[in-house]
């Protein structure tokens, strides 16, 4: 099983992006489960969100606590040390930063991935929506998810121009996740 | 048709491939996405029930009495405080042999104000005269509502089905959409044998002298013990059509186990998960899911368990100043019959996370402690 946690900020679309993540993993013939961390949201605030993925369905309900892979659509959530505190050796870190990120403290056998989803959006989308550029980014980095499965969820959720330019930051953040 | 889709959403659309006569609600968290989601199926044109959100919860049941006297299909959803609220009126529904069915997403109760889940809200309708139904995942929450109506057209006794609010209601996973057609067969349309109609005038929940009224509680109480019979039946059934399980009790884990957890709802899936791990290292541990509060099934689960030496029962509940309320129903349900020791521990009050580790440490404290209950939080 693939544990993976969703770092934002109210307004950044954390939960969508847990959501989207487990509608893709469905989509490419995995079980997924997705659910936010229940806190009263509101913009601005941080926000937790979890998707797990399997071979068979997932029947475990707690909360991620160790996962494979975090996601950070906001730098400066890392003040929170718990955050980055419980991962474990080979866990990946895909943290939104137009910097590189090579002094951030985390556990031995950790690998941290900076990737400029803020620019990148703004460039694609126009607007900094960033969560489709993590999408994205995980299916590269995982070989989870097909991108056509990234297409069918976006579809699902999303019409028009607005599906269109969040498909096109799917393959941005898919290509741009295994050149650096 | 097996989609991926929110607990919520998987609810309403169910719901809506029963075909309901008449919705009312009242929006309060967790339970909201439900009648939001039946709300926008109607305004899309994809429903044709009528949906009438009222001031309260209190209205909502209010109205849905009106309308099954009329011999309608009824349908509401709430959690925590809106069921408190409509508490007056969960009773009267009962009383008056109304086939209601409600979900409720179960979430804590104030004070302190509390979003988060646990089971503590139905439990206060327990002895309301309602089958109280839990689901433990998103599939079988869905194939308890199909049930409900089943079971509650045919004793003519309103059933709540619950479910964990946002660890069911929120999560986005797996279910196998029960089609209108299908739901059909296994559940003709409803047709009342008394009901409010100008041509032929009833009165329902009129004044009873002490002369009748304990006759009539009575009745209720035969009935709804009578029901546990129908729902096996119906159960069995519902596989026949649907391909999938349900029972009132399910056994799960090490055939030969000497500890057994026991639990309502979500739960079970960490449970479960716990268990696996459990066995695999050679220790003899199961676990019984109860699918059915009220009626509650005692002889089932004495002939399931009765004999293991060690009980652990997990609630999301307490009846303050006593113990859970699974394990008080444990205990005296195997008074004089069974030898086990048993443990209530109170776990997951107002949205505390439980996890297996939990589930594993519980197991090993239950063994040890002297004390009936134990309160578990970390």
């Amino acid at each position: 099983m693939i544990e993976i946690r969703v770092h934002g900020r109210g307004g950044q679309g954390s939960v969508t992006l847990a959501e989207l993540l487990a509608e893709a993993a469905y989509y490419s013939g995995q079980q997924a489960q997705a659910f936010p961390n229940f806190g009263v949201e509101r913009r601005g605030a941080p926000v937790t969100a979890y998707t797990r993925i399997d071979n068979k369905f997932i029947r475990l309900r707690s909360q991620v606590y160790n996962p494979d892979y975090v996601i950070v659509q906001d730098v400066t959530l890392l003040t929170d040390p718990k955050i980055l505190g419980d991962l474990k050796k080979g866990s990946v870190v895909l943290i939104n930063s137009s910097k590189p990120l090579d002094n951030l403290k985390v556990p031995q056998g950790v690998r941290v991935k900076a990737i400029n989803a803020s620019g990148l959006a703004l460039e694609v989308i126009g607007k900094p929506i960033i969560n489709t550029i993590f999408l994205g980014a995980f299916a590269g980095l995982s070989g989870l998810i097909k991108l056509s499965a990234i297409e069918k969820a976006i579809k699902e959720r999303f019409e028009g121009d607005i599906a269109k330019k969040n498909i096109l930051a799917a393959k941005r953040g898919f290509e741009i996740i295994n050149q650096n | 048709m097996k989609k991926i889709l929110e607990g919520s959403r998987a609810i309403a659309e169910t719901v809506r491939n029963i075909g309901i006569d008449v919705i009312s609600a009242y929006p309060i968290t967790p339970q909201t996405h439900i009648v939001e989601d039946l709300a926008k199926l109607k305004a899309d044109g994809e429903a044709d029930y009528e949906y009438i959100r009222t001031e309260s919860e209190f209205a909502a049941m209010s109205v849905l009495i009106g309308a099954a006297a009329t011999g309608a299909r009824t349908y509401t959803a709430t959690s925590s405080q809106g069921l408190l609220l409509m508490t007056e009126v969960l009773f009267n529904a009962a009383g008056m042999r109304l086939p209601i069915v409600m979900t409720d997403a179960n979430r804590a109760i104030s004070g302190p104000i509390n979003i988060w889940n646990d089971q503590q809200d139905a439990v206060t309708m327990r002895d309301a005269g309602w089958i109280m139904l839990y689901g433990e995942d998103n599939q079988e929450t869905c194939d308890l509502h199909i049930l409900a109506y089943k079971i509650a057209e045919k004793c003519l006794i309103p059933v709540v089905v619950n479910l964990d609010g946002f660890v069911l209601t929120h999560t986005v996973e797996q279910v196998d959409i029960a089609e209108a057609k299908l739901i059909k067969k296994y559940l003709p349309a409803f047709k009342a044998t008394e009901k409010l109609d100008v041509k032929n005038p009833l009165t329902f929940g009129a004044f009873v002298t002490p002369g009748q009224y304990m006759e009539i509680r009575q009745e209720l109480h035969d009935d709804l013990r009578a029901s546990k019979k129908v729902m096996a039946r119906e159960m069995l059934d519902f596989k026949k059509i649907f391909g999938r399980k349900l029972s009132l009790v399910e056994y799960y884990g090490a055939k030969d186990a000497d500890t057994v957890v026991v639990a309502m709802g979500s739960v079970l899936g960490t449970i479960k998960e716990a268990v696996d791990e459990l066995n695999k290292v050679g220790k003899k541990v199961g676990v019984v899911k109860i699918s059915s509060l009220r009626p509650f099934p005692a002889e089932e689960l004495l002939k399931l368990i009765g004999s293991k030496k060690q009980i652990l029962v997990i609630d999301k509940s307490v009846s303050l100043g006593e113990e859970g309320i699974l394990s008080g129903e444990i205990r005296r349900s195997f008074y004089g019959q069974s030898k086990a020791k048993i443990v209530g521990a109170i776990m997951g009050l107002g949205g505390r996370d439980i996890t297996k580790e939990m589930i594993k440490q519980t197991i090993v404290t239950a063994k040890k402690t002297n004390e009936q209950t134990i309160f578990v939080g970390k």
